[in-house]
């Protein structure tokens, strides 16, 4: 049914590879690399949510803290960026794994409050330690350094996020095709089966909830050093928000979809620019649209559909 | 010594014994049946042996260890397995990764061994792919292999979950009413499927309210009436148990 790994890896390869060759000039190229660094969050958000079935309102907070520990242990202490970067996806795989068993213990309505509470703690956090964060205002970031190169230009910057994509995917893919990730789908089809299955749910659902966590905190470190320039409003609420609708107007439980989802989400805001002011109600038009005629998301919604005319003509 | 051994099971609800001080043996190559009229505790009773709820009183010994308050992935560890009356089939996924989920103790389950995918788990999950396709057969939804769960239909998903406990290679197997909402010939096939289990190493111990099926298949009977235990013994024994005969049809008064 879903079309062979190579096939989609190798296409995916093949765009990736292809892009900056026929983007005009830089502001397309900026374009295609938050594409990219969305749409890496979104894959870890949408093994979350859509494979394993839990919720998270709260995930911009672990990009904030990604962002801001490689902002201030570069920028005021001097750290090298890499050891900044491990540093924030260590204290948000802690944090992740501090809060992951009371919080998921919870379900549904609860599990969303709980963890839109956690991000909004981190945003106010970030917001108000003006001292150490510059506050409202944001702080700048040194360039990203390895080795004695830095990575500072916008041709460099695509290349890495677009082989970060590439792994990403991979490593995903690879995942929901493995007992773990099975594991994770039987837990949101039925805790009760993956339960009498032998699956330890809880250790599962704490395992994927801090690996997503250290996956976006890795690319709110990435966001940082590209913009070099970070604020608050990359960990609030909004943000948050638009992540998990990215996840659901991409697909639920579809590493595809997640792609498809963060690259028509980071566009349309460009696209509809020119409204002024009118893009906010276009964009919900879109969302409500969609979530009507293709409730399931973007790429399950068409493959249903192909399925569908497939045996239609059989 | 027996596979599984209850004694003085009891649980309560707010004051109401559910399952009131139940002892039983189960001796491993059997099948074992527990019947009795609508709410005489079977599938509380079967809640309770696979930790599904845990018992305000009472102990029990599975495989040669203690096993009480265990939760159910524990009990799977030790090899107990079980389908449910209501169908607790994974409709996110497909048919065949339903029964392969059965078999995720017996698979590397690491999170960095599936991103990575690590070439003996590559291979471990191929032979899994090919055991569950032919546990399948062996259920006869052999037809379903290729499908998703959601498009099979009532019986099949049934068996199904049938295969998906299979998976695991279980010491006991707790069928809770396999033959509910089957039709004459689908009960009769599992009723020939629940006969080749034994044989193959799988002690099995089923609710079921179809007493054909029952009366057939079953080396013992436990009978339930009120939570307590009223009788048990050979399917002959219980055909001729005056307690039985009034628990199911009345006194007569």
């Amino acid at each position: 049914m879903a079309l062979p790994r190579s096939f989609g890896l190798g296409a995916l390869l093949v765009v990736l590879a292809v892009l900056p060759a026929i983007l005009p000039n830089d502001f397309y190229l900026d374009v295609a690399i938050r594409m990219a660094i969305n749409a890496v969050v979104v894959i870890g958000l949408n093994l979350l949510i859509g494979y394993t079935g839990q919720i998270s309102l709260g995930h911009a907070g672990f990009l904030g803290i990604g962002a801001y520990a490689s902002a201030i242990l570069t920028a005021n202490y001097g750290w090298p960026s890499a050891a900044a970067m491990l540093a924030g996806a260590i204290g948000s795989g802690g944090l992740a794994l501090l809060v992951a068993r009371p919080i998921l213990r919870l379900k549904g309505h609860y599990l969303a409050m709980a963890t839109l509470g956690l991000g909004i703690i981190i945003s106010i956090v970030l917001v108000n330690e003006v001292a150490l964060t510059g506050g409202p205002d944001g702080m700048s970031v040194p360039n990203f350094s390895l080795f004695g190169f830095e990575i500072a230009s916008e041709q460099a910057w695509y290349w890495v996020v677009a082989v970060l994509l590439l792994g990403t995917t991979w490593l995903a893919l690879n995942l929901i095709d493995s007992p773990a990730g099975r594991a994770l789908q039987a837990i949101h089809g039925s805790e009760i089966a993956a339960r009498v299955a032998g699956i330890d749910t809880t250790a599962a659902k704490v395992r994927i909830f801090v690996l997503s966590a250290v996956l976006t905190s890795i690319m709110g470190s990435v966001t940082a050093h590209y913009l070099a320039f970070v604020t608050p409003t990359l960990s609030d609420f909004f943000h948050s928000i638009a992540l998990v609708t990215m996840v659901v107007i991409g697909g639920m439980a579809s590493i595809y979809g997640s792609l498809l989802g963060a690259v028509l989400l980071t566009a349309l805001p460009q696209v509809l620019a020119g409204l002024e002011g009118g893009e906010t109600v276009v964009f919900g038009l879109i969302l409500i649209v969609t979530m009507i005629f293709l409730p399931r998301g973007l790429v399950p919604s068409l493959a249903l559909r192909r399925l569908a005319l497939r045996r239609r003509r059989a | 010594m027996s596979l599984l051994a209850v004694s003085h099971l009891t649980r309560e609800f707010g004051g109401v014994k559910a399952v009131d001080d139940v002892s039983f043996q189960i001796e491993a190559g059997t099948i074992h049946a527990v019947i009795g009229p609508n709410g005489a505790g079977k599938t509380t009773l079967f809640n309770l042996i696979t930790g599904v709820y845990t018992p305000s009183s009472g102990t029990m010994r599975f495989a040669g260890t203690e096993a009480n308050h265990q939760p159910p992935e524990r009990l799977a560890r030790l090899g107990m397995s079980r389908t449910f009356q209501n169908l607790q089939i994974c409709m996110n996924m497909s048919a065949i990764a339903n029964v392969m989920v059965g078999a995720h103790l017996r698979l590397n389950h690491g999170l960095f061994a599936g991103m990575f995918h690590l070439p003996t788990l590559r291979r471990a999950d191929r032979a899994c792919r090919e055991e569950a396709a032919e546990l399948m057969r062996f259920v006869g939804v052999g037809a379903y292999i290729d499908a998703h769960a959601s498009e099979m239909p009532y019986g099949a998903l049934k068996r199904l979950e049938i295969a998906r406990s299979l998976a695991a290679k279980p010491k006991l197997l707790l069928l809770d009413e396999p033959a509910a909402g089957l039709n004459d010939s689908e009960t009769h096939e599992v009723d020939a499927l629940i006969q080749k289990l034994p044989p193959a190493g799988v002690t099995v111990v089923l609710v079921e309210h179809d007493m054909k099926l029952v009366m057939n298949i079953s080396d013992r009977i436990l009978v339930l009436n009120y939570g307590r235990r009223l009788a048990e013994g050979t399917p002959r024994e219980i055909r001729e148990n005056p307690d039985v005969i009034a628990a199911y049809l009345g006194t007569g008064g």
